[in-house]
This record gives C-alpha cells, sequence and structure tokens, in this order.
C-alpha cells in the first residue's frame, strides 16, 4: 500500500468548521486517483496533508509505509524530498534558476541528480529548446512542463497534483495532463490529482469527489 | 546527501543574488556604510585620543613643574650642574626644530617617569641610546622626515607626531646648540635639604605643574561630541542594515517557501541563511572599513587641527591602521547584521509552510502594534530617567532610549498622518495617492528611520556645537574682559609689576586665591575687587537682585555652576569663606571647563580672611591698541617673560578658531549620515520598485501614464521626507537638550544653555527634501520608461 489515510480531521487555526472531517482512502503502488469537489471542499488541504506540507488533527496518513503524524518538520521535509513530489497551480518554480537547475534541483535536494534522466524528461516534456531560460522567459504551459520535470527528476513514489492546469488553457492543459500522465505511469509512481475539471479527471482510472470536507 | 542537499539549497539561494544583483548590491552597500559610518567616527575618535596620550606620555609636560630662565632665554650647562649639587632632582631638556620635525633632547638617567620609551627603568637600551652615534626615538613616519644624522632611527609608536625624542648631547649638537640648556623638569620628590632656588639661581623661575583641567576639559568635551556622534551614527547605521537586511529576507520569502515545499529542511536553510549572511557580513564589513578609512582620513586632518588647537600637541594628521579599530569594525557589521538577522530568520522559521496574504498582513499589523507600543514604552523610559537617572551611564541610556524610541515611532505617526491627508483628498488621484503612499510606508520604514536620525543627529549635534560656541564665546567675553593678564613669579616681580601697571595701564584687577574646602569638595576661594570690569560682563545663571553692590558690601559670596549642583548650594545657602565667617550665596555663575568648585568673595574680606596670601597675578585693563606697548615694558622693565602674560583678543582667536575646525568636522559628518540614508531611501526604492508593479499596474490600465506615476513617485519621496524631517526636528531638539542639560551635567558638572538656530534647521530641512528627490529620481525615470509589457504581465494568469 503506498497510501493510507484513516480517519483525518483537520480544522485551521480560527475557524470552527473542520475542513476534512473524518477522511479514509487507500492508493496502491502506481495506482492514479482524480480528486474533485467544489472550491473550499477540502481537497488542497487533503493533498497538502498527505505531502507533509501540513498536519492532520486526527488519524492517521501513511506514506510508503510511513506514518506522517510523529513527524517533526525536518522528517516530513525528508519525506518531500525523496518519497512524494508535489506539482502546484502556481508552478513554484525557483525565478533565479535557469530551467535545467530548476528540473534538476528537487533531484539534488534528494541526491539523485542523473543528467540523463534529466536530459531524457526535458526532451519529453518539450523543454530542449529552453534549458538556459529562465521561467519569466517561457509561457504558462512552459512553466508547468518544467515544474513536472522537476518533480519527476528524483522519482518519486507519489506524485500529488494540485490544479496542475488551473492557470492553462484547454488544449495546452489537455496536452500538460497527457504528459503527466504517461510520465508517471512510466515510473510506476502513483498520482493523486486534484482537480475542477471533470475532463481533467476522466483521464485518470479512478477518482473520488469531496463534498464539504466528507469523501463521497 | 547531505553535502548535495546543501549545496543545491546554497546554489538556489545564491542564484537569487547572481540574477538580482541590485538587490545583493543593495545589501552589501547598506552593510558596508553602516559600517563605515560607525567605524569612520571611531576611527577618528581612536586615532585623535591616541595621538594626544602619546603626546602627553612623550612630553610629560602638564605633570611636572619646570625650571625656566625668567628672560626666556636659554640656561647655562653649569647653573644646571649648580642646581643639582645644590640637592635639586632636575632634568635638562633642549628642544628645537629640525627640518620641521620637533626634536627633544634630554637625559634619560635623570628624566623623571613618563618620559616616553627612553628612561632608565624602561625597556630601552641605554647603552646604545647614550654611546656612539646614538639613537632617535619617533613615530616611523617622523623617522622618514628627520635628515641623516648619523644616529640610529628606531620607530617608536608612542612618541609624539612629529617629535622626536635623543639623548641632550646629540639633541644639542644636532640644533646647534653645545652646553644650552631649555628648561628643566622638576621631579615630583625633592630632598628637604636642597637649598632654595633664589640663591643658587636667581635668574631662573619655577611653574607648577599645568592644572590641565580647563584644556583637557574641553577636549574631553570635544571628544564627548564625537562619542555622542559615534552613538548615533551606529544608531543610523543600525536601521540600514536592519532595513537592508529585512528587505533581502523579504525578497526571498517566496523562495525559501518553495525551497521548504520541495523538501529543504527548516533548521537547514536558516543555518544556511546564516551562513550566507555572515559572509556577505564580513565582505561588507571590510568593504565599510576600508570606506571608514577613508572617511577617517579626510577628516582627520582637521580634527587633529582642532586639537592641536585645544590641547596644543601635536595630533597625526595622518590615520594607522589599529588592529582593534578595524576589528571592531568588521565586528560591528557582522554582529550588527546577527541582531538584524535574527528578528528575520525568527519570523521565518515561525513562517507558516502555506500562509497566505492574508496572514501575512495580520502579522504586519501585530508588528506594527508592537512597534508602537515599544516606542512608548522606549520614550517614557528615557523621559523617566532625564527626570531621575543618576549618571554618564543613565545618560546614555536616556539618549539611546530616545533615539530608538523616537525612530519607532515614526512609522505609526506617518502612518496616521497619510491617514488624515487621505481622509480629506478630494479627487481620485489624490485619494489612490495618499493610500498608496501609506502602503509603501512599511517599506520604507527603515530607510526612513534612519533618514529621520540621521536629520535629528544633524539637529541635536549642530545644536549642541552651536550652543557651545555661544555660550563659551560669551563667557571668555565675560571672564577674559581683561586684556592682558600677567602672573609673577613672585612678591617682588609681582610689585614691580604694580608700580609698572599703575603708570601705563588703566586699572589693575589682582586675582586673589587660595585652596579651601566647602561642603568636603576642594574649591577656590577668589577674592574679586569691585569693578565695572565684572559688574557689566559677567552674567549669572541665577542671582539675588543688586548682587554686585550686595557682594561689595561683603554680605554674600558668588558660586559656580558646579559647586552650585555638587554640593547643592542654592542662592541664600550658607557657605563657609575662612575662619568663624559664613556667607549666604548671592549668585550662580557658569564656569565652563573648570573642573572645580570656586567661591568668590569681595577683595577686602578676601585680603582680611587671608592676610598671608598675596596677589601673584593680575587682569590689566588698557586701551587694546595699548596691550603690545605694554607687553614691551613688563618684558623690559619687570623682567616678566612672555610666558606669563595671556593676551586675551589671542585667546578668543585660537577660541573661536578651534570652534570653526570643531564645524567642519560635525558639518562633514552631518552631511555624510545624511548621505547615507539618503543612499538607504534610494536602495529602498529601487528594491520596492518590482513588488509595486502589480499596485502600479491597475493604476496605469485605468488611464495614469507612466509619466504621471514617476511623478506621483517622486512627490511620494518627497512628502515622505517632509513629514520625517518635520518629525525629527523635535527629536533632534529633545536629543540636543539632553546632549547639553543631561550628559554634559554628568560628565562635566555644568550644563550649557541651549540656543535654537531656525535658519540652521531650515537649511538641514531642504538638505533631506533634496537627498530625498535624488534618491528618488531614478527609481522613477526607471518607471517612466519601464515596458507596458512588463505592467501587463501583472494581468497575465500566467503569473
Amino acid at each position: 500500500m503506498l497510501l493510507c489515510l484513516r480517519d483525518v480531521t483537520k480544522t485551521y487555526a480560527g475557524t470552527e468548521t473542520p475542513v476534512l472531517r473524518g477522511v479514509s482512502l487507500d492508493l496502491d503502488r502506481g495506482g492514479m486517483l482524480a480528486l474533485t469537489g467544489e472550491s473550499g471542499s477540502g481537497k488542497s488541504t487533503l493533498l497538502h496533508l498527505i505531502g507533509g506540507l501540513d498536519t492532520a488533527d486526527r488519524g492517521v496518513v501513511a506514506v510508503d509505509g510511513t506514518d506522517l503524524t510523529p513527524l517533526d518538520d525536518a522528517g516530513r521535509a525528508a519525506l518531500r524530498r525523496g518519497t512524494v513530489g508535489v506539482i502546484f497551480q502556481q508552478f513554484n518554480l525557483i525565478p533565479s534558476l535557469t530551467v535545467a537547475a530548476n528540473i534538476a534541483f528537487q533531484a539534488r535536494l534528494a541526491g539523485r541528480q542523473d543528467a540523463a534522466r534529466d536530459r531524457m524528461l526535458a526532451q519529453r516534456l518539450g523543454l530542449s529548446d529552453h534549458l538556459h531560460k529562465y521561467p519569466e522567459q517561457l509561457s504558462g504551459g512552459q512553466q508547468q512542463r518544467v515544474a513536472i520535470a522537476r518533480t519527476l527528476a528524483p522519482q518519486p513514489a507519489l506524485v500529488l497534483a494540485d490544479e496542475p492546469t488551473g492557470n492553462l488553457d484547454e488544449g495546452t492543459a489537455d496536452t500538460v495532463m497527457v504528459l503527466l500522465r504517461d510520465l508517471v505511469a512510466e515510473t510506476g509512481a502513483g498520482l493523486i490529482l486534484v482537480t475542477h475539471s471533470e475532463r481533467l479527471a476522466a483521464m485518470l482510472p479512478s477518482r473520488l469527489h469531496l463534498r464539504a470536507g466528507v469523501l463521497a | 546527501m547531505s553535502v548535495g542537499l546543501n549545496g543545491a539549497i546554497l546554489s538556489a539561494l545564491a542564484s537569487h543574488w547572481w540574477r538580482n544583483p541590485l538587490q545583493l548590491l543593495t545589501l552589501l552597500a547598506g552593510l558596508a556604510l553602516a559600517t563605515a559610518l560607525w567605524s569612520g567616527v571611531q576611527a577618528i575618535n581612536a586615532e585623535a585620543r591616541a595621538s594626544y596620550d602619546a603626546a602627553a606620555a612623550t612630553l610629560g609636560e602638564g605633570q611636572f613643574a619646570q625650571i625656566t630662565a625668567r628672560d626666556g632665554g636659554a640656561i647655562a650647562q653649569e647653573v644646571y650642574v649648580a642646581l643639582r649639587r645644590a640637592g635639586w632632582a632636575v632634568s635638562p631638556v633642549v628642544e628645537g626644530r629640525l627640518d620641521g620635525v620637533r626634536l627633544i633632547g634630554l637625559e634619560p638617567l635623570t628624566a623623571p617617569g613618563g618620559l616616553g620609551p627612553v628612561r632608565a627603568d624602561g625597556g630601552a637600551d641605554l647603552g646604545a641610546f647614550l654611546a656612539g652615534a646614538g639613537q632617535i626615538f619617533a613615530q616611523a613616519e617622523t623617522l622618514a622626515r628627520l635628515p641623516d644624522t648619523g644616529a640610529q632611527g628606531v620607530a617608536s609608536p608612542d612618541v609624539a607626531p612629529n617629535t622626536a625624542l635623543t639623548d641632550i648631547g646629540l639633541a644639542q649638537r644636532l640644533l646647534g646648540r653645545a652646553g644650552q640648556i631649555d628648561r628643566l623638569i622638576v621631579a615630583p620628590q625633592q630632598p628637604l635639604t636642597r637649598v632654595p632656588l633664589a640663591e643658587v639661581a636667581p635668574d631662573l623661575i619655577q611653574s607648577a605643574p599645568q592644572e590641565g583641567g580647563d584644556i583637557a576639559q574641553l577636549t574631553d568635551s570635544f571628544h564627548l561630541n564625537l562619542t555622542a556622534f559615534g552613538l548615533l551614527s551606529f544608531a543610523v547605521g543600525l536601521f540600514i542594515v536592519h532595513g537592508a537586511i529585512g528587505l533581502a529576507f523579504e525578497q526571498r520569502r517566496p523562495m525559501v517557501r518553495t525551497l521548504r515545499a520541495l523538501g529543504a529542511p527548516l533548521s537547514r536553510l536558516i543555518a544556511l541563511m546564516a551562513v550566507e549572511l555572515a559572509v556577505l557580513a564580513l565582505v561588507a564589513g571590510l568593504i565599510g572599513v576600508g570606506l571608514g578609512y577613508v572617511i577617517a582620513a579626510a577628516l582627520l586632518p582637521d580634527v587633529a587641527a582642532t586639537l592641536r588647537g585645544l590641547y596644543g600637541a601635536d595630533v597625526a594628521g595622518q590615520l594607522s591602521l589599529r588592529p582593534a579599530w578595524w576589528l571592531s569594525g568588521l565586528a560591528i557589521a557582522v554582529g550588527g547584521t546577527a541582531v538584524a538577522a535574527f528578528g528575520a530568520l525568527w519570523s521565518l522559521a515561525r513562517m507558516p509552510l502555506l500562509s497566505g496574504r492574508q496572514a501575512r498582513a495580520m502579522g504586519m499589523g501585530r508588528s506594527q502594534r508592537v512597534q508602537s507600543v515599544a516606542a512608548l514604552v522606549l520614550l517614557i523610559l528615557s523621559g523617566g530617567l532625564a527626570l531621575w537617572g543618576q549618571g554618564l551611564v543613565a545618560g546614555f541610556v536616556m539618549l539611546g532610549a530616545l533615539l530608538i524610541g523616537g525612530a519607532l515611532a515614526l512609522p505609526p505617526l506617518l502612518a496616521r498622518g497619510l491617514m488624515l491627508a487621505e481622509a480629506r483628498a478630494r479627487g481620485p488621484v489624490a485619494q489612490w495617492f495618499w493610500a498608496d503612499t501609506r502602503q509603501q510606508v512599511p517599506g520604507l520604514s527603515l530607510a526612513l528611520m534612519a533618514l529621520m536620525l540621521a536629520m535629528a543627529a544633524n539637529v541635536g549635534v549642530s545644536t549642541m556645537v552651536s550652543s557651545f560656541r555661544l555660550t563659551f564665546t560669551g563667557f571668555l567675553d565675560q571672564r577674559l574682559a581683561s586684556e592682558l593678564y600677567v602672573s609673577a613669579a613672585d612678591q617682588a616681580q609681582a610689585e614691580a609689576i604694580i608700580a609698572l601697571a599703575t603708570q601705563e595701564a588703566q586699572t589693575i584687577l589682582p586675582l586673589l586665591s587660595t585652596d579651601a574646602t566647602v561642603a568636603g569638595l576642594p574649591v577656590q576661594i577668589y577674592g574679586a575687587r569691585d569693578h565695572a570690569t565684572y559688574r557689566d560682563n559677567w552674567q549669572f545663571l541665577q542671582a539675588e537682585p543688586s548682587v554686585w553692590d550686595a557682594l561689595a558690601r561683603g554680605e554674600g559670596v558668588l558660586v559656580n555652576e558646579q559647586l552650585y549642583r555638587r554640593a547643592g548650594l542654592d542662592l541664600g545657602a550658607m557657605v563657609p569663606v575662612g575662619a568663624g565667617v559664613t556667607l549666604p550665596v548671592l549668585g550662580i555663575y557658569g564656569d565652563y571647563g573648570n573642573p572645580i568648585g570656586q567661591v568668590i568673595v569681595t577683595e577686602d574680606l578676601f585680603r582680611a580672611q587671608f592676610p598671608a596670601i598675596t596677589a601673584l597675578r593680575f587682569g590689566l585693563r588698557t586701551d587694546p591698541a595699548r596691550v603690545d606697548p605694554l607687553r614691551a615694558a613688563l618684558r623690559e622693565r619687570a623682567g616678566v617673560p612672555e610666558t606669563a602674560m595671556v593676551d586675551q583678543t589671542a585667546i578668543k582667536a585660537m577660541s573661536l578658531a578651534v570652534f570653526e575646525r570643531t564645524f567642519t568636522v560635525t558639518t562633514a559628518l552631518n552631511v555624510l549620515t545624511l548621505a547615507v540614508a539618503g543612499f538607504a531611501i534610494l536602495m529602498s526604492l529601487l528594491t520596492l520598485a518590482a513588488m509595486r508593479l502589480p499596485q502600479l499596474a491597475p493604476v496605469w490600465a485605468l488611464g495614469l501614464t507612466r509619466r504621471r506615476l514617476a511623478g506621483l513617485d517622486l512627490i511620494r519621496a518627497v512628502v515622505l521626507a517632509a513629514l520625517t524631517g518635520a518629525l525629527a526636528l523635535p527629536l533632534g531638539l529633545a536629543l540636543a537638550w539632553a546632549l547639553l542639560a543631561v550628559v554634559n551635567v554628568e560628565a562635566f558638572g555644568w550644563r550649557l544653555p541651549m540656543y535654537l538656530f531656525p535658519l540652521d534647521y531650515l537649511r538641514l530641512g531642504l538638505l533631506a527634501l533634496l537627498a530625498a528627490a535624488l534618491a528618488a529620481l531614478w527609481p522613477a525615470w526607471r518607471l517612466s520608461r519601464i515596458p507596458p509589457a512588463q505592467l501587463l504581465g501583472v494581468f497575465r494568469h500566467e503569473r
């Protein structure tokens, strides 16, 4: 089992209503899952808990056999470096690094740098001609492809994508999504995609809907 | 893996600077300028102190009594030998100029301790000093200026600048004055059985050790000014460092968030950022120390001239690199960075990985409230210390609390003022202008605080120095009212002076004095003749009505401010002035520069109480045009040496010249501080320019041209500087008051009256506006030329 969530509950400080209420789910290795729901339903929060970006108030979040609950900041950071890769809607590239350096960056953090793999990813994602450019010189679709390459370079066991095409037009979004799905499948990693789009969700084999913090 | 992790994080951190060199320049310049300002002032202070400490140690002139020829000429070798045989422990000195260098010949075996590196109990090689071609001790630069004498030059940093020491025999030969002695230094311990000087050598007179009080106190006062300026420049520097570090962290906040999201552990990230900052602080510190050296070297000739005027000793006009000084400069850079970075790193450590804009805004609001409370607490503390504090340390703490409290109060006060302006604004552009200006305050606050402190320092120090000058020149007019002051060596000469002056001068004012103790404090009691010279010129801090008439009737005494403060002798308090006589205080007068208490009684009372004391000093009133002939007559007919006559015009001219030089130094430092603060504003504006695009782009899109926006930015900088200046003025005046009425009183026991110089403040205000406008010019020009695509980028979804 790659991912195991049991009775996960989360309430943000200063609010009374829980954003997640007793969520449980499992994901096998290589499994792919689309997580849909209205704005404010708790999709991104759930993704953040799985990625170790935030902590649950109650319940168990276990990734690749490791329970995240007792982990401190360093432990959760180690998980993000080596096991889980997160793709953000806002790309979160490092603006002062070139495309090549951005792609290699997370693998360097994880101590798994592989120049051949970086080149392969760049080529597959159509970035080979842009390796010496800076993020600000790329279009949104290109920037998101750099973010995908950066996430896949260290070969994480689980990829989390939070509205990865939310800032892209429909055609570009479809292209990026297909690339993401195929590349993740090739590595044998698991994928959880958070999206509003029924069309994109339909590209993955399974799907869950989150409503008011509860899985439907 | 750890090396890879560190390397990856460091490369990302470094890449930010690589891509944003202007921001790196801002940080380095901020740190370097703050260090330069601090270390420059410290270098001047340290160098000046070291110079005249060395002078004092080398020459020992003020410490010992001296014997000189009555006519000011040379003393014959045989007279010296006769004195030694009569039991006098004296040591001969000859001096003169050799290629402009002051060459002093002394006799190391008999010279009392404290005459520099050459002494019997010192580490110097006396054999080499006395034998063969001899040795000459001097600073390396002085040695280089000496002609080839055949003697061995020994570099000795302890010797006063432009002075060389050697054996008296060699000095006599080099100066062409064989067998001649200029003066004899009298050892403090003398045999009781020695024959009186008048019997052995009637043509010689002995002068007491210099009391040093007045001049040394003025020198100390000058240094207190510089120390206060050092403190102010440190505060300005600290705010600039804080601003530079704060902006550096603010700019990289999104990157730090990304790094953490990608798996960089927070603790590692903070440690590596601390290391990065330490390296930058060291580099900037080195640059700053170098700049400080340049500043100090440029200003030192004026400081040296000032101190030479005050102290009469040579002060090196060149700077030497003292390890303690440049190490302290580096320590300030690294320490200041550490202090400034601590807060930034702490806030980074507490920054939630997923914090939103709202949380940040709330955090900023909270920190502004904390800042307001801190400002209030510090200002109350400062007020409390001003009212109830005791001692110099309390004075400086009060000063620090006043400055920091005033600076911290600036952003909330500005925000409030701008809010009021916004509420009264009519048109939409004006409303946006005030609202946007208020929004800029947090980003610019540290630079504005630095500007405020620079202006306050300028107002404070200028007011203090100008008040000092006005008071002191007034005081000189009062205390040196007589045209000529003459000291007699003995009673016979005193009578000769009186006889001559009765014919040649208009009035003779005998200066009678004796040492006494009042309220357990050492004081001098003076007997003053009832004369218009005193009545017309003296001014009192406090006095009874008809004070001079009452004094003349012997109904009371006058006391100086020092005694009034130290012994608490207010008007009417009873003061013992001799056996069985106790009189009330009729008046309190300012006595600047005098270290001890003073009591003035009428001449008749003095003579009645101390009949054994006769006047050996006299003030002579005469037509100013008759001063030179009178001097000549006293010299020729009464045997008064030139050194025993003081021309008040010369003293006043010297004092004014000293103040002019002091002004040169303080003005230069003021302009420099203001320029550095202006530079801090420039750097802040440049840094904020990129961050401001999302605020400017919508207004541009709504119809304001880039040129108009740039013009408004320029006006904004001037408005902020004007508001800051308006708040800096009261802070500066409070600072001046604190320096004059608290720190000076604690340090020296006398309070200087405070005068205001509105024209100076107006000029300073205009200068600050100019600095702010110049600082805003380049960012505004850049804004007026920004490509529309860059503004449009703000609206792109891809951002």
